[in-house]
């Protein structure tokens, strides 16, 4: 019979004790799934701002590639990825297989989607005239489209945190790519699984508390930059 | 402009403008809406292409495609105000930081710019969270403290009250007079077209249908202005004089004015909305103008209140907003209109 109130209380105190592993993981994860949302942002702004600025034939077809994306099974992304990365698959070469870069690499494929549906809606939903306000009162077209960008900039901001919590939180990608190899590329919901199976449920519990605080943080970050939104208004520039 | 044309879609917006703006002269673009003035200012901002014509700019032609540099020396105020959702500041600062202007003068430009919109104060509050006539004073400071040669306004002061629409004409003439900027606006209003630019060009349907000076425009072409049905409360119509002295004008619809003017045959007139009188019941005095209406819009300019009545025409007129909440008025409600026979001008 599982103790699962004793479960916790280990839990807890492995948390509070600082544990080496623990934290390992915990910070592991974080600078993982950090990583792939500045390649995702990198890669994913241009394209969320010429799909929110610009009209072109097949627009539509591209919209909609993405936001179909944003729901693939992790698992299929990660067997694509896995095939993709092996030995024997067309970037083999990079050897990128059971190593933290795949991980990376994997999670900003992974919500590279839903970080380019919600810029764009952000951008899109920016007065259109701000485009031509910018222009008129000198700038170029690229100064305009920057100037656009920052008018929509809390919800590439959300965009950005809907991608990181999709990262922290998947399974299916960090572990066919990654191995779950201790010390090196498990992450938080990998290890939670390798831990519940081995029957290590105080590590488990842990983690998995870990996992939620950091869910939950986020979303009071998101509440708190809400409210001083104000103040962020005020203090930033346009250009 | 030669032979300027604008197609969007299936809609021809401006078909064949011909017209040279002297240096330094403030030309007014009067007509309707959907007579293309936004898209003639769009032009003239550089930031709307023609469809075809050519556009030449201080002896240059413009190449549209590549137009960066000449729209540094234009700088064109929506009709709708839009601001950036950040402080009054940075919307004044804008123009100034791409233009790298150094700080010191950046600051101090601004701070011209705000005293000359009577905004002193203002700087670090959010701009979109000002009054709708404070937002418009911080759309032209932001285009005044760019000091361009070209200065477009697309109805200027379409959303001010009275008040905040002199202080705005007061400045247009300042910096047309001290900094010999040359002036192109769009409005409707019949006065700030009388009085304030050296030239009108009258628009209709995408083509400029007259152009000349106030008196010229308003002096021969009154069933022109009289088309013009945003041109508020004027009105054309069949005069015949009263053995009273007066003029009785049909302007339709069983709509019939008396004019302390006396005139015969087709005439065009015009009644300012402030020379309205507003009651719930209808007012007996020496007035020869009562009609019963139906109120049909309303339109809140803070301290006052435009309102649209049906009296078989529409009349604008406007009153105070504490008038407006005290006769506890609404859409559809019944009022009477009263004004007197020398309130009807004609032009």
């Amino acid at each position: 019979m599982v103790d699962i109130l004793g479960g916790i209380v280990k839990a807890l105190q492995l948390i509070l004790s600082g544990d080496p592993t623990l934290y390992g993981i915990f910070y592991r994860s974080l600078f993982f799934s950090g990583v792939a949302i500045i390649l995702a942002t990198l890669w994913g702004t241009p394209i969320a701002m010429l799909l929110g600025l610009k009209d072109f034939r097949g627009k539509t077809v591209v919209k909609a590639f993405f936001n179909s994306l944003i729901g693939i099974p992790t698992v299929v992304l990660g067997l694509i990825l896995y095939l993709t990365f092996s030995k024997s698959g067309p970037l083999g070469f990079l050897q990128l297989v059971h190593t933290p870069g795949a991980i990376i690499l994997g999670e900003a494929v992974l919500v590279t989607p839903i970080l380019i549906s919600i810029a764009t809606s952000a951008i899109e939903a920016v007065d259109p005239e701000i485009m031509n306000l910018s222009k008129t009162l000198g700038a170029s077209e690229s100064q305009a489209s920057i100037t656009v960008l920052k008018e929509a900039l809390n919800g590439v901001l959300l965009s950005n945190i809907a991608s990181f919590n999709r990262a922290i939180a998947e399974l299916g990608v960090a572990l066919l790519v990654g191995g779950n190899i201790a010390g090196l590329t498990d992450v938080l919901t990998t290890a939670i699984s390798r831990y519940t199976a081995r029957g290590d449920l105080d590590l488990a519990i842990a983690l998995g508390i870990l996992l939620m605080a950091i869910v939950f943080g986020i979303n009071m970050i998101v509440i708190a930059a809400r409210k001083a939104k104000f103040l962020i208004t005020l203090g930033r520039s346009p250009q | 402009m030669k032979g300027v044309t604008k197609i969007f879609g299936d809609k021809t917006v401006l078909d064949n403008i011909n017209l040279q703006i002297q240096k330094g002269e403030t030309l007014a673009l009067l007509g309707p809406n959907g007579s293309g003035k936004t898209t003639l200012l769009k032009i003239l901002a550089f930031i709307e292409n023609p469809s075809s014509g050519e556009v030449k700019f201080q002896g240059a032609t413009v190449n549209f495609k590549n137009a960066e540099k000449t729209r540094l020396k234009s700088t064109l105020v929506f009709q709708r105000t839009i601001l950036f959702n950040t402080s009054v500041y940075e919307n004044i600062v804008y123009g100034l930081k791409v233009r790298k202007t150094p700080k010191n003068i950046r600051d101090e430009e601004v701070r011209n710019a705000l005293k000359l919109a009577k905004l002193e104060g203002f700087e670090k509050r959010p701009a979109r969270k000002l009054s709708g006539g404070e937002q418009q004073r911080v759309a032209i400071a932001r285009a005044l403290v760019l000091k361009t040669p070209l200065l477009l306004l697309d109805e200027p002061t379409a959303n001010l009250d009275p008040k905040n629409a002199s202080l705005l004409e007061e400045v247009i003439a300042t910096v047309n007079r001290e900094m010999k900027t040359t002036i192109v606006m769009a409005t409707h209003n019949m006065f700030q077209a009388k009085k304030l630019p050296d030239r009108i060009a009258l628009m209709s349907d995408g083509r400029i249908t007259e152009i000349g000076t106030p008196t010229e425009i308003f002096g021969t072409l009154s069933k022109n202005l009289a088309s013009f049905a945003a041109v508020d409360n004027t009105f054309t119509g069949t005069a015949k004089t009263t053995s009273a002295g007066t003029t009785i004008v049909d302007i339709g619809n069983r709509v019939q004015i008396e004019a302390a003017a006396q005139r015969q045959g087709v005439i065009s007139v015009f009644v300012n909305p402030q020379d309205i009188i507003v009651s719930s019941d209808a007012v007996l005095s020496s007035a020869r103008n009562v009609f019963k209406g139906r109120v049909i819009e309303i339109v809140d300019l803070g301290s006052l209140v435009k309102l649209r009545v049906d009296i078989g025409k529409p009349f604008t007129v406007q009153i105070t907003k504490r008038s407006f909440d005290e006769m506890q008025l609404n859409l559809d409600r019944t009022v009477f209109l009263t004004f007197k026979a020398s309130s009807v001008q004609v032009i």
